[in-house]
């Protein structure tokens, strides 16, 4: 398959204009040493041939009759019109929106998804996005050290795995002290954040509901935090938004999170989108891209990207991030999911979030041999102990084609008989009889 | 018409969403873990949202809509055949985690595949040997390359402290090897548009990290000293870092590997045609030469003997982790698509026509604009209005005057070293009466800046909106409705 | 008045050097939107960063002509920091710094070599 329009005239008569034989005298400045051999791709085929074969390819991903796998990325249900607006090609066939005249309407949506961030994290200022939760994460990291001037970071341990390791990796030839603190048993180790943090702390880095699904109340930390000098970030989850406190509530000075469960498919891991939300006087550290209101020149409200001055393509070397493209498309199925939902059907979504979640608990772990760990409220994911290993009892309910969610010994240390196990909306109360069913079996 | 805002638009009380029916009494947790008041969310119907939205998008140029020469950008037609695919049941629903799980990868195989056959088919392309599709973007997989230049310096005990990239160079380039923790070393760009060798031969040296470069590069010109570059560069044990932003250009003719680059990343949804989105998701992945292989971000997909596919045990040495999982899933099916579709020829054809494609506007605009690098270029060529400039017409004036005409602007005042400059990227799709209506109108545009340059001071003047007060923007700052 | 290459100015009274940019260096960035303060009190060796300038489409770094301890920044930058562009050479000064070596300042190019360094420049 071809997609290029130029038929053998058409050639011709450009190649007259720019006044040489043939296509391939454009590429003399190429010296002929270095030409490719060619490839080991083989022919082109036509578009049947294609999907009929990524059809079959995606055949071989087994359907599963139940899945609690979460860790922080979600399969929620999402409306019919996210796909169909966020697949206008309009939207989705345009670029970063560089030129305002032609591009109010990505630019609009911008400024109302950065509006919806705020409200729901109860922040000031939010950017336009960026890659998923864990460089949200690292960035407010990066974006701390720059407002502070210091380099030592406090992070809590049942904030998501996957998230540090990423944090590690991006801070990997940073100058910078990183303290992992707690968890103590799966609690808050609200001893390990006092003796931590102190004048040399950039920021002390919590997550809500941590990677245990229990949910917290980091005002404590928060206040210990501008005490010393420092500041807090918070990773959130936002769908719990719906019901739970903010961050802003909390006294966090940075917020991000991992905005999948807004509208976008689990796909394989991505892409996904990484939301970011400060406190407004912190906004000229922000990385990624801004939409601000203004005027036209006939005094008409409208929007623009603004502080371009911070970004990589004006201050190169000097700039807040590297980040050019982001996730775009990805915030505006999170704008047009928040507003399918609105603000009664996101409510309702992260009251039946909680209220399912902590309904399992209460059936499952009244199995015999089956405890609940966490001890405290639990928003969408939970943790039970087994007495088996958990990849035991995971690889048996996996023969019955349920996936019951994650062992924990590969990520922390003397949890090899818990599972971290997920429950969201589209599961309901026959799902968890079943999965009880199951569990008492085996 | 007044747009206003979904917040502005919100009845209270309405609504358009509904659960289904649970059966379990609703909890909640005590109230100090509760908000203490609503979001803020609009209240709106469905049909409210989706007249709301669709309006928004007939604001919009879009390569659907509008031929988009948007330089470095390469927005290309991108085959609607690749929407189906992405959003392919079997694909877009699965949970990352599963591959990771005890005797999970079973049941993501399909998945799994594509992003082995794609590491496979990116290193083909690249002349490279190993790849990680983990990188998020273009500018995230400059990371994970200069994340791995420094790996690699530290391993061999190396103090390195400088990464070289020339003064043409993306933003991104230098912004990436600051996040580092180097310097950056600026290299000026010659009287042909080329890196200046000389120059670069008096700053190369045992501190220098990378040398990272475009090629061809922001000014759509390939440098013939490449070989001599990348020699000089090794001599200190310097890495070559390709940026393949306008990889586009030498599909089929050119492997970076092969010409002595050590890292490579690509810009999947330029070269390989994936939607831009409106600003993104892209996906960067990074193929390196074997020696540096094991430095890459983990996991890697590999295959058994047994043929079977699986995330592979990460590296003792790599950098770790750039992305959650294996990268932007959905981005890569859908390059992985593209290039099936096209096979060996049609990634060659693409770049015959781009630089085509771009030639013949240089063609058809060299008399009417000022060409500060005349000669062939690649897939993108750029001018100046230096000559209007004089006039009191700026880049900025032409550029909101095309799109009076119904076409995007070019990238405009990048690369920073060009006075004044327009920047133009066709790509391979567009035909030669698109590509021949848009010249008429540049030509156009540069005899109104003779005649008649209020014409183009006042444009545009189709569009909703003309000219924003970007100044007040940035003073005035407000970035949310606070109504 | 004395300037630099980088297009700084500097009015020198008794050990005090006022600091500021340029006509032309306002107009080369356009309207400035921001000007990062420089820190009152703290000492600043010649051709050091002073502080970051901001324009819509542009940044730049303003350097110290001269070495010193800071001791003055314009206070209206903050609300204003069109100041910097529009009354660049005036109202729109930077900061003041006391010279700790007031010879650096004559060493600079005074208005006549100035102006022939911009015309070789355009």
């Amino acid at each position: 398959m071809k997609y290029t329009p130029h038929t053998r005239i058409d050639i011709e008569d450009m190649l007259k204009t720019i006044g040489v034989p043939a296509v391939e005298d454009l590429f003399r400045d190429i010296p002929a040493d270095m030409r490719a051999a060619g490839y080991g791709l083989g022919a082109g085929k036509s578009e049947y041939e294609v999907l009929g074969h990524l059809k079959h390819t995606a055949g071989r991903n087994r359907p599963l009759r139940l899945n609690l796998t979460g860790g922080g990325f979600y399969d929620h249900y999402i409306p019919s019109a996210v796909d169909r607006l966020a697949g206008r090609a309009e939207f989705y066939t345009a670029y970063t929106p560089y030129q305002p005249e032609c591009s109010q309407g990505t630019l609009q949506a911008i400024f109302e998804y950065q509006t919806a961030i705020c409200r729901i994290t109860g922040m000031d200022v939010s950017n336009a996005s960026v890659y998923d939760g864990g460089t949200a994460l690292a960035e407010g990291i990066l974006m701390a050290m720059r407002v502070t001037g210091r380099n030592k970071i406090v992070i809590d341990k049942s904030v998501n795995p996957i998230y540090r390791d990423m944090i590690r990796t991006y801070l990997g030839s940073q100058e910078c002290e990183l303290a992992e603190v707690g968890p103590d048993g799966l609690a808050l180790d609200m001893k390990g954040f006092s003796e931590n943090i102190g004048r040399d702390t950039a920021a002390a880095v919590v997550q809500n509901p941590n990677f245990f699904g229990t949910i917290n109340d980091y005002s404590e930390i928060s206040a210990g935090c501008r005490k010393a000098g420092a500041l807090t970030i918070c990773s959130v989850y936002p769908l719990s938004l719906g019901l739970l406190r903010t961050p802003g509530e909390m006294g966090a000075d940075i917020v991000t999170g991992e905005g999948q469960s807004l509208g976008n498919p689990l796909s394989f891991g991505g892409p996904y989108l990484g939301f970011m939300a400060v406190k407004r006087e912190y906004i000229r550290q922000l990385p990624g891209r801004i939409v601000g209101e203004t005027v036209d020149r006939n005094g008409k409200k409208c929007y623009v990207l603004t502080l371009q001055a911070r970004e990589q393509h004006i201050k190169r070397h000097r700039a807040t991030s590297n980040i050019c493209t982001n996730q775009s498309l990805c915030a505006l199925r999170a704008l047009l999911y928040l507003s399918c939902l609105g603000e009664k059907g996101f409510r309702d979504t992260a009251v039946r979030n909680y209220t399912l979640a902590n309904y399992a608990v209460r059936v499952l772990s009244d199995i015999e041999g089956v405890e609940f760990v966490n001890g405290k409220p639990v928003f969408n994911e939970f943790v039970l102990r087994f007495k088996d290993k958990a990849d035991v009892v995971y690889s048996k309910l996996l023969a019955r084609g349920i996936s019951a969610g994650i062992p924990l010994g590969g990520y922390y240390k003397g949890m090899d008989d818990m599972m971290l196990m997920c429950v969201t909306e589209k599961l309901g109360k026959d799902d968890i009889s079943m999965l009880r069913k199951e569990l008492e079996e085996l | 018409m007044n747009r206003e805002l979904l917040y502005e638009k919100s009845i209270e009380g309405r609504s358009g969403y509904a659960l289904p029916v649970s059966g379990i009494q609703e909890e909640f947790p005590g109230p100090e873990y509760l908000r203490s008041g609503p979001c803020g969310l609009p209240e709106l119907s469905e049909l409210d949202i989706v007249r709301h939205f669709t309006g928004l998008s007939r604001l919009n140029y879009s390569v659907d809509g509008n031929f988009y020469p948007l330089g470095s950008c390469t927005m290309k037609y991108n085959p609607k055949i690749l929407e189906d695919v992405s959003s392919l049941d079997g694909f877009s629903r699965l949970h990352p985690m599963l591959p990771l799980l005890p005797g999970a990868a079973e049941y993501v195989q399909g998945a799994l595949e594509v992003l082995y056959r794609l590491q496979e088919a990116l290193c083909d392309i690249t002349g490279m040997d190993a790849a990680t599709l983990q990188p998020l973007a273009g500018a995230q997989g400059e990371l994970a390359g200069i994340l791995m230049t420094a790996a690699y310096h530290r391993m061999k005990g190396n103090a390195k402290k400088t990464v070289i990239v020339p003064d043409a160079s993306h933003g991104t380039n230098p912004a990436s090897a600051a996040m580092v923790g180097y310097d950056v070393i600026t290299v000026a760009t010659d009287s042909r548009g080329q890196m200046d060798t000389a120059e670069f031969a008096e700053r190369i040296n045992d501190e220098v990290a990378a040398v990272v470069m475009t090629c061809p590069n922001t000014l759509g010109i390939f440098n013939a000293d490449i070989r001599k570059i990348s020699r000089m560069a090794h001599s200190v044990d310097a890495l070559m870092y390709y940026d393949g932003a306008n990889m586009n250009a030498i599909l089929g003719k050119v492997k970076p590997g092969d010409i002595g680059f050590d890292i490579v990343h690509l810009n999947l949804h330029k070269t390989f045609a994936t939607p831009h989105g409106g600003g993104g998701p892209g996906a960067g992945p990074v193929c390196v030469k074997d020696f540096l292989a094991k430095f890459l971000p983990s996991p890697r997909i590999v295959r058994d003997r047994g043929g079977s596919y699986m995330p592979g045990e990460g590296d003792a040495s790599s950098i770790g982790k750039m992305a959650p999982f294996y990268g932007n899933f959905g981005v890569l099916l859908k390059a992985y698509a593209y290039i099936l579709l096209l096979g060996e020829e049609g990634l060659n054809d693409v770049s015959d026509k781009a630089v085509l494609n771009a030639n013949y506007i240089l063609g058809l605009l060299r008399d009417h604009y000022e060409v500060p690098y005349d000669r062939k270029c690649m897939h993108e060529c750029v001018l100046s209005a230096a000559r209007q400039s004089e006039k009191g017409v700026h880049a900025l004036d032409i550029a909101k005057y095309l799109i009076d005409m119904g076409f995007h602007p070019p990238t405009v005042y990048f690369p920073l070293i060009v006075k004044e400059a327009i920047m133009i990227e066709p790509t391979e799709t567009e035909s030669r009466e698109t590509i021949d209506r848009f010249a008429r109108v540049m030509i156009d545009a540069a005899g109104l800046a003779e005649k008649e340059p209020g014409v183009l001071r006042n444009a545009p003047v189709t569009t909703r909106i003309s000219r924003p007060d970007e100044v007040r923007a940035a003073r005035d700052l407000n970035v949310r409705y606070t109504g | 008045m004395y300037y630099t290459k980088d297009h700084e100015w500097v009015k020198v009274e008794g050990n005090t050097a006022t600091v500021g940019i340029t006509e032309y260096a306002a107009k080369q960035l356009g309207d400035v939107t921001f000007v990062e303060k420089p820190v009152t009190g703290k000492d600043i060796k010649k051709g050091q960063v002073l502080c970051d300038v901001e324009s819509v489409k542009a940044a730049s770094e303003v350097y110290s002509p001269v070495s010193g301890k800071i001791a003055q920044v314009n206070g209206s930058m903050e609300e204003f920091p069109g100041i910097v562009s529009s009354l660049p050479e005036s109202d729109g000064w930077i900061a003041k710094i006391e010279m700790s070596d007031p010879s650096e300042a004559s060493q600079l190019m005074n208005a006549q070599q100035y102006g022939d360094y911009i015309r070789t420049i355009k």
